[in-house]
């Protein structure tokens, strides 16, 4: 069996004496599909964070690719530097609910921007990629435009292929489409769900229920800052072992 | 008042002593603007940073110069300071000194005012990345903070101008000193005083006007 691409052992974290996540572990395969669902202050995008170290973690250890860091008191732990952190999130890639996109530059700027200031990578090729890129996500048309000319749909493409040009070893996405206006959602799952048939390796924070059963390998159900349940979508989704999964599902069957 | 009779012709008089006083409030006006920027820049940086011990003796600085008078400090500088220090200034470095620091008190909460009052969806999206902390600064958070930063900077560069007009208190030949010592020889205070109002204004309205374009350029530049 090969090496998982990502490996987090027993995470911790806390906000103010809050903890938000109580010895987390989970490990990804290459090309792997996971879907984090659960109710809002379960921990789960607090999770997401702490793959790219966005937010430090208290505790554990952190493995994406061939990079490992790990946090807390004890043997062959110490505070990350700024140059640490930097080049270990390169190696990540991250879509925000609410784009985040460079307002001052244009599309393709956008794209450019990591590849030519992280990665020192020139200018003619950076360009050659970003446009590709904003290709693949159908947007080549609109590489001049800046983007508050986009619609928001549009916008989180952008930032999908912004994310997309670090060449990352994974791609989180954390509540991706929470901002989107109902008829825009489509074209930005579409667009993950191509990446996915590539063999991108990918961890979604969604509350689209149904896009995450379709679209993942795997499904982990997560509630106050620990993981109740990770299986299969037919498992976790379909047919959960838990009280506390079925009670967080039954909301959305509802509707 | 009614039987006063206006005569500006004896301005025309002392025409070169004018503009030697308006070239003079040029000058300081330039050099405070630049030196209190610089200040400004080098102060507003630590302020950021989340340790207290780094924050701190700037915040301090920032309060002191904030909280008096200008006046009082450009008085205090010449006077109190040579004494304090053992270190004989000339009116003119005093000014200098004083000035700069006095505006860049200001540029400074300007700055970093302009700095945090950006959205932290901009560092974290840089961050994510993989940018260093110098990168998101420079890349994405200083060229979208400074369009918001240019109407208070223009504001505060044209305090600095008139401020300069205090130095006359220190025997320096700005403008108004200028204008002061043209009044007691001629006796003809209210056309002196109108004409010194007036050159400031003609020298800042245009300034101001400028600021305006340059501003509307930079919203048009990121696409607005």
């Amino acid at each position: 069996m090969p090496e998982p691409i990502i490996d987090i052992r027993n995470l911790k974290k806390s906000f103010d004496h809050l903890a938000v996540l109580k010895d987390v572990s989970l490990h990804v395969d290459k090309g792997e599909v996971v879907a984090l669902l659960g109710p809002s202050g379960s921990g789960k995008s607090t999770l997401l964070r702490c793959i790219n170290l966005l937010t430090v973690p208290d505790g554990g250890t952190v493995r994406v690719g061939e990079q490992s860091i790990t946090f807390g008191a004890g043997k062959g732990s110490k505070i990350p530097g700024d140059k640490a952190l930097s080049s270990f999130r390169a190696n990540t890639g991250m879509v925000f609910q609410q784009f985040n996109l460079f307002p001052h530059m244009t599309v393709l700027q956008n794209v450019m921007e990591g590849p030519l200031t992280v990665k020192k990578l020139d200018k003619p090729s950076a360009r050659t990629n970003a446009l590709a890129l904003l290709a693949k996500v159908g947007l080549a048309d609109r590489a001049d435009y800046f983007p508050e000319m986009l619609s928001g749909g549009q916008k989180q493409r952008v930032a999908i292929a912004r994310a997309l040009a670090m060449e990352p070893a994974v791609m989180l996405f954390d509540e991706a489409t929470s901002a989107l206006d109902p008829e825009l959602v489509g074209e930005v799952l579409n667009v993950i769900k191509s990446l996915a048939a590539e063999g991108m390796t990918m961890i979604l924070v969604t509350h689209e229920i149904a896009f995450a059963r379709d679209v993942a390998d795997k499904v982990i159900f997560m509630r106050d800052g620990v993981v109740v349940e990770a299986g299969p979508p037919s498992v976790v989704i379909d047919a959960p072992e838990r009280e506390a999964t079925r009670a967080f599902l039954s909301h959305f069957n509802k509707g | 008042m009614s039987g006063y009779v206006w005569d500006f012709s004896v301005i025309l008089e002392y025409k070169s002593l004018l503009l030697t006083g308006l070239g003079y409030t040029l000058l300081y006006t330039v050099i405070c603007v630049l030196l209190g920027l610089l200040i400004g820049v080098v102060s507003a940086l630590p302020r950021l940073s989340s340790k207290w011990w780094v924050s701190a003796p700037f915040r301090a600085y920032v309060e002191v110069f904030r909280c008096t008078p200008v006046l009082v400090q450009l008085v205090w500088f010449y006077y109190a300071l040579p004494v304090l220090t053992g270190i004989q200034i000339s009116a003119m470095t005093a000014a200098v000194l004083c000035l700069s620091l006095y505006g860049g008190a200001f540029y400074s909460e300007i700055l970093r005012g302009g700095i945090i009052s950006m959205d932290p969806g901009q560092t974290e999206a840089a961050r994510a990345l993989g940018m260093r902390r110098h990168q998101v600064m420079w890349r994405v958070i200083l060229p979208q903070a400074f369009k918001r930063m240019v109407p208070p900077l223009v504001n505060q560069s044209i305090m600095q101008l008139k401020n300069t007009s205090l130095l006359s208190v220190l025997a320096l030949p700005d403008l108004l000193y200028q204008g002061q010592v043209i009044a007691h020889d001629s006796y003809r205070p209210l056309e002196v005083y109108s004409v010194i109002a007036i050159a400031y204004f003609v020298v800042l309205l245009p300034a101001t006007m400028l600021a305006k374009r340059l501003e509307q350029r930079l919203n048009k530049k990121a696409g607005a």
